[in-house]
């Protein structure tokens, strides 16, 4: 449909990867995102982290477009992603975490469906499609519908989809979750090329060790707000990440514990 | 331990209701369903202590019997045993199997349809009031049917768990399912004409030898005299409880042990519909659709009807032009079968909303297959109805209407669609289960979309009609030339305002469909 000719967004050279400037989210009574401002530099592996209900999820879906905010801006290397959807939606690659995927079709369908729908033509998305599920280490199930998938062949597949356009920036909730030692180290591998090649990554994670050897930047998120975010060094100031990351949260119990359950003292 | 049980499911009842509005719009419409069948069972029991006593019992058997066929067979096809306390749940408390059955067994009758079940059987000692020792007999009775009921679907169900698991079979016996509730008509119509002539008392006979009908023999065989037949009968009433709880704990075991699979790989060669179709997003979403009609039974469940009506209509009204409505019919339901296309998706929308796919072009790749689906059958229909009624004169007339409300009906899916989703059982989820607050907002959107249909339609249809009707030839080729204009107006305007609504509110679709989950 030939729309009416809005000023073409061309993306901002210098600008941020990805900015979000003071998204709120409320679901009924509950604000899941109180304002959260974040810059995340173009080029930079960066980390997403926060305990369970912190609203990583949520921040992601809006910074993707699958979310729609209740206030704030979306700027992908400047342009903003909720005026202009359809430009931005193909220079970022999203995988979602506690959706469905189009489980009835194969593991080649599903990321040919990916390519196709990010309007590829059919030799490109062949070829990716080949591509990416070698990488992945999903040749031998290429034609196995998903839906008899493993938990991380399901994740590696999305991940498939999420890189079949050459995105700028990829966006991954939770990639990990479920993914076993050696096809986790083999998806980390390729993210840290996809980084090295000029590209964006972002992912959430709840594994503060994993995110402190695997990110350069971080930013911690708890109850809706940013409580620090930079340069993984600058955030961790000399100490673990995750002895950091507790005292920021807050939360540890310490004390006598739970006396009886010493099983040796009776 | 029983009370914390029956505690639990009143609570997760109640949390139920908290939760959604339209939960509690279906909690009214069912209780007042149900309400109403109890009004009917009550009226009825009382009624039938005025007819003869021989009679009496044998009424009170056979549907006694179905009630309890019912229980056992109706879980396994159509609703699915209620699974909010799955045994399974309470693998790491170290419930004693003893209270855990008991627990389950109470707890299964907290429902609708275990209150409405409970009280019917109670209400059936009405039907013995001038034999006041029947009465108590059918008393104890009324107990044992209940017990029966519950145990039974809770055997029948667990036993066959691990075959119905399987996902092959959960989409045969999904797509099968269907079968018994279309031919209910005629299968009634026949029992009907059966049971008037001497069927009933023999049926009677043999049934309340069975698990199905003893319980509701006992207070028969009392007003009859017959003290053996009364023994006999509560030796099989009270086996029956004894073999279901058996099986039921046996099964229990089994599952507890052993996890039901899912069943083993399929696999398919190459891309399938992906190579065939244009490689542009419209057609990767035809292809798309198109694997799902064949791969997903919940479509194939959805036309279902179409190749059965013809035949239906055929059978009820032998030497009629009746049958000629199938073609406009299956023209429809095919069109319809799209309207809930966003919610089949549930969450896997995704997809879509991540790609920079315009809403028509997702519109389009959807239309086009449910459209040339729906041409094929709607002539396959057309053509075999009218050369079965002979009456050529009508095919220009009848080629209108049905290719016109085709094309409507799919302009109108397109839209309703795109404006509205709600729960709807997932792909690879059991079918069996039921889905809670669907009900109201389906049956909205679903009316609202016919009424539309109707309005769109019905100019085409009235032509049509009165062309078929009147003979006419000339005013069968207008309803042609109107009905296709006119479908296909209904059709573009629909897809396009269908699109541009799921690009501005595809985001909002996706947000109801995570909070479903």
């Amino acid at each position: 449909m030939p729309g009416p000719v809005t000023s073409a967004p061309a993306p901002v050279a210098g600008a941020p990867a990805l900015s979000l400037q003071g998204l709120w989210r409320r679901f009924g009574q509950k604000v899941a995102v109180a304002g959260i401002d974040l810059e995340i530099p173009a080029g930079s592996f960066y980390g997403l982290v926060g305990p369970n209900g912190a609203g990583k999820t949520t921040t992601l879906s809006m910074a993707t477009g699958l979310l729609r905010p209740d206030a704030g801006t979306v700027l992908v290397h400047g342009v903003d992603l909720w005026a202009h959807p359809t430009e931005v939606k193909r220079t970022i690659g999203v995988l979602p975490d506690g959706v469905r995927l189009f489980d009835r079709l194969t593991g080649a369908q599903l990321v040919t469906y990916a390519g196709l729908l990010q309007g590829l033509d059919r030799p490109t998305v062949t070829s990716r499609t080949r591509d990416l599920l070698a990488a992945v280490g999903l040749e031998q199930d290429a034609d196995t519908l998903v839906v008899d998938y493993s938990a991380g062949m399901t994740k590696k597949v999305a991940l498939a989809c999420a890189l079949v356009h050459a995105p700028r920036v990829l966006v991954l909730d939770e990639p990990f979750e479920a993914v076993d030692p050696v096809s986790a180290a083999n998806i980390r591998e390729i993210l840290h090329q996809y980084v090295a090649g000029g590209g964006t990554v972002v992912v959430s994670s709840h594994v503060m060790d994993l995110v402190q050897r695997m990110c350069d930047h971080v930013a911690v998120i708890a109850e809706g707000h940013v409580l620090a975010a930079g340069t993984v060094d600058e955030v961790r100031a000399g100490r673990s990440l995750e002895e950091r990351f507790v005292d920021l949260v807050g939360g540890r119990i310490t004390g006598e514990g739970i006396a009886w359950l010493r099983t040796s003292s009776d | 331990m029983v009370a914390h049980l029956v505690r639990l499911k009143l609570t997760l009842l109640r949390n139920g209701l908290r939760r959604s509005a339209w939960q509690v719009v279906g909690l009214v419409v069912a209780a007042l369903y149900g309400l109403t069948l109890l009004g009917l069972a009550g009226a009825g029991a009382v009624g039938l202590g005025f007819v003869d006593v021989q009679l009496r019992g044998d009424v009170l058997v056979v549907v006694g019997s179905l009630l309890v066929l019912g229980w056992w067979v109706v879980p396994l096809v159509a609703f699915g045993v209620d699974a909010t306390l799955d045994p399974r749940r309470f693998v790491t408390f170290g419930v004693p199997r003893r209270d855990l059955l008991v627990g389950l067994t109470i707890a299964g009758l907290i429902g609708i349809p275990g209150v409405v079940t409970t009280l019917s059987a109670l209400a059936t000692p009405l039907a013995w009031w001038r034999e006041p020792l029947a009465a108590l007999v059918a008393l104890v009775g009324a107990v044992l049917a209940v017990l029966a009921c519950t145990l039974g679907a809770r055997a029948t169900t667990t036993v066959l768990a691990p075959v119905i698991g399987r996902r092959r079979v959960r989409e045969v016996v999904a797509a099968l399912a269907i079968l018994p509730f279309i031919f209910l008509g005629p299968i009634l119509s026949t029992v009907a004409e059966g049971a008037s002539g001497v069927g009933l008392e023999s049926v009677a006979r043999v049934l309340s030898w069975t698990p199905l009908g003893a319980p509701w023999a006992l207070a028969p065989a009392v007003a009859a005299g017959d003290w053996a037949g009364l023994l006999l009968r509560l030796v099989v009433a009270l086996a029956t409880l004894v073999v279901a709880l058996r099986a039921w704990s046996w099964a229990l075991d089994r599952t507890l042990t052993e996890p039901v699979s899912a069943g083993g790989d399929s696999r398919a060669r190459g891309l399938g519909w992906f190579g065939r179709l244009p490689a542009t997003p419209t057609g990767a979403v035809a292809a798309r659709a198109a694997t799902y009609w064949l791969r997903d039974p919940r479509y194939a469940i959805a036309v279902a009807i179409v190749p059965v009506l013809p035949v239906l209509l055929a059978i009820s009204a032998p030497d009629g032009a009746i049958v000629l409505v199938a073609g406009p019919a299956a023209a429809f339901t095919v069109g319809w079968s799209i309207s809930a296309d966003v919610a089949y998706d549930g969450t896997a929308y995704w997809t879509h909303l991540v790609s920079p796919l315009r809403g028509v072009a997702d519109r389009w790749g959807r239309v086009l297959v449910a459209g040339s689906l729906g041409l094929v059958l709607t002539l396959v229909v057309v053509f075999g109805t009218v050369w079965y009624a002979d009456r050529w004169d009508a095919l220009p007339a009848l080629l209108g209407a049905s290719v016109g409300l085709l094309l409507t009906s799919l302009g109108g899916a397109s839209v309703v669609s795109a404006a509205v989703v709600y729960p709807v059982q997932q792909p690879g989820e059991n079918p069996f289960g039921t889905k809670q607050g669907a009900s109201a907002a389906a049956f909205t959107s679903q009316l609202v979309g016919f009424t539309a249909i109707g309005a769109r339609g019905a100019p085409t249809a009235v032509l049509a009609l009165l062309a078929v009707v009147r003979d006419s030839a000339a005013l069968g080729w207008a309803a042609m030339g109107v009905g296709l204009v006119l479908g296909t107006v209904v059709l573009v305007a629909g897809v396009r305002l269908g699109g541009s609504m799921l690009d501005r509110r595809g985001p909002d679709l996706l947000q109801k469909m995570r909070a479903f989950a």
